[in-house]
């Protein structure tokens, strides 16, 4: 009986994103879909993350309409579907980027997402690497018509080394399947519903878990960050460079990007790919242990691939290149040894620079400050 | 033609009348004499002053608000925006008990312009989300060394408004009010 049914229906099904013809498998969903043509026809994602099982389905953000459902029966669906929870039918029409209905519907979304998420992107350290930054700056409105108290909560430590910022969150429960599917034993999870809603760990247990880093890496806002990052340095002032490691742990990849400011690493990720998901390779999603993640905090702990490519529309980009070579500094050839006399060493008088902040297990303090004085 | 200007040089030779120069010299003595009758050109500076034009961009000023706190937060975005490289800053977290002195829970603690760079363009002004630092009315004052062309925070934070209210106003100077 299985083959049967298995030669009736084709071997692909043919969709159609904004004019463009794709052939996909079978149960592909219409985000996938589109991420296999690329390029801006695909919906942006808060929530789907492609390597969590079950995640999808809660932001709403990559809605798209379906002008035609299928061949055999070509009625458009009545309202804008989450493509990430849609799977393709042979023949379907989706419209994305072309369609006014789903641009206007995005907006909205956009401005709901935003309703209780604070605006302090100056202070939070995912400002430049935030997806809900460039969702709001490419589908938003600019200004906000909220006018009532956003929901706040108290920061949070999540074991010794992640921070949760509640205020931030948007409730796209990825850390939680992080915690589900990564590590043995999950210890967060969401209380409360609705409104109420907020992701919290039992009795404030903490996370010591291998793997919890890796939820930091999946939160498309900075509702998770890194507290041996926190405050040290804006993003966009650090230089992604690929570097790998030979892991202890099995299920560590050791492939990571370290973000330096100078020699120092100031934090360690996973590499992204794309989609700004974790980089995959061979099948098999590039996560990374806590020990690579928060310890090795040392260039001579890696083996240094070169720098990490970023589209040069990111604000990444500013400062960082590729490719670069250090000119060869001839002064001291010419001069028999002798090296130029500085009019000016910047670095005797500046205080910035005079602690070693990169070492620090967390943030930097006026403590910190007082005690190089 | 409008290029066709050329004047034929007088190739004579001079009279005894012209040789000794006399109306010559009156003539020019004439224009310096009357050059004093003018009003003056020039100011004592630093005892007077001119006054600025309100879009004039000065030295920098990191303001505080209205309780006296500072407003910058350490995001880095006038750094970034700034095209000569001269904004540098460290960023560190505000403990419980320092929240008189700092508005948000993320302070610069470190902040230093290098006067030597700075091209006054404002683009930091312009980046800023927190109406943190302005241009002000004053020049950046002249110096014997180098090292004193590095403005740190110190240098460059506005005075108090409250314990120090008129120096806080003169700081402020005339400029229109941002919201």
């Amino acid at each position: 009986m299985a083959d049967e049914v298995k030669k009736e229906a084709p071997a692909n099904f043919k969709v159609t994103i904004d004019n463009i013809t794709i052939e996909v498998a079978p149960g592909t969903s219409i985000l996938n879909a589109a991420r296999k043509i690329g390029g801006d026809v695909t919906p942006p994602a808060m929530c789907y993350y492609s390597k969590l099982q079950g995640s999808g389905g809660k932001c709403r953000t990559c809605l798209v309409e379906v002008a035609a459902g299928s061949t055999a029966d070509p009625r458009p669906m009545p309202k804008l579907v989450a493509s990430c929870r849609t799977n393709v039918m042979d023949g379907m029409i989706v419209k994305n980027i072309t369609s006014d209905r789903v641009q206007d519907a995005r907006a909205g979304v956009v401005e709901f997402l935003l309703l209780n998420h604070p605006l302090d992107c100056p202070i939070c350290d995912q400002a430049g690497e935030c997806h809900l930054q460039d969702l709001g700056y490419e589908h938003g409105k600019e200004g906000t018509r909220y006018e009532f108290k956003r929901r706040t909560f108290e920061k949070e430590d999540i074991g010794p080394y992640i921070q949760l910022h509640m205020t931030r969150c948007i409730l796209c429960y990825r850390c939680t399947y992080v915690a589900d599917q990564l590590t043995d034993n999950r210890v967060h999870g969401i209380l409360d519903r609705g409104d109420h809603a907020e992701i919290s760990t039992y009795i404030s247990k903490a996370i010591d878990n291998d793997f919890s880093g890796n939820m930091i890496d999946v939160c498309p806002v900075g509702a998770l960050t890194d507290k041996t990052f926190r405050f040290k340095n804006r993003v966009w002032f650090t230089k992604p460079v690929d570097a790998h490691r030979d892991c202890d742990n099995p299920k560590c990849c050791g492939k990571v990007t370290l973000w330096q400011r100078g020699d120092d690493v100031l934090r360690v990720t996973s590499r992204k790919d794309e989609w700004g998901e974790v980089q995959s390779y061979d099948g098999k999603p590039g996560w990374i242990c806590n020990i690579c993640r928060f310890d090795k905090k040392k260039a001579s702990d890696w083996i240094i691939e070169g720098p990490t490519s970023i589209s040069r529309h990111s604000v990444i980009s500013q400062g960082h290149y590729e490719g670069l070579q250090k000119p060869k500094e001839t002064i001291a050839e010419v001069m028999g040894g002798r090296d130029p006399k500085l009019l000016m060493d910047i670095h005797s008088i500046s205080d910035v620079n005079s602690v070693e902040i990169a070492s620090l297990p967390g943030p930097a303090t006026s403590k910190t400050f007082e005690k190089s004085e | 033609m409008l290029t066709q200007r050329a004047k034929e040089v007088d190739r004579k030779p001079m009279t005894f009348l012209e040789s000794i120069y006399l109306w010559n010299i009156m003539k020019g003595m004439g224009i310096t004499i009357s050059h004093l009758f003018k009003k003056k050109a020039t100011i004592n500076y630093p005892e007077q002053t001119r006054t600025f034009s309100k879009v004039f961009r000065g030295l920098h000023v990191l303001n505080r608000d209205e309780e006296g706190r500072e407003n910058c937060t350490a995001c880095g975005l006038c750094a970034v925006a700034c095209p000569a490289e001269a904004i540098t800053m460290e960023g560190a977290e505000r403990l419980p008990g320092e929240e008189h002195l700092y508005r948000e829970e993320k302070y610069a603690a470190k902040y230093e312009i290098n006067m030597l760079r700075c091209i006054f363009c404002g683009l930091c002004e312009e980046a800023c989300p927190k109406d943190a630092i302005y241009l002000s009315q004053t020049f950046a004052p002249a110096n014997y060394g180098r090292k004193g062309f590095i403005y740190k925070k110190d240098d460059l934070l506005i005075p108090h408004p409250i314990e120090n209210k008129e120096a806080y106003e003169a700081a402020l100077g005339d400029k229109p009010a941002k919201n």
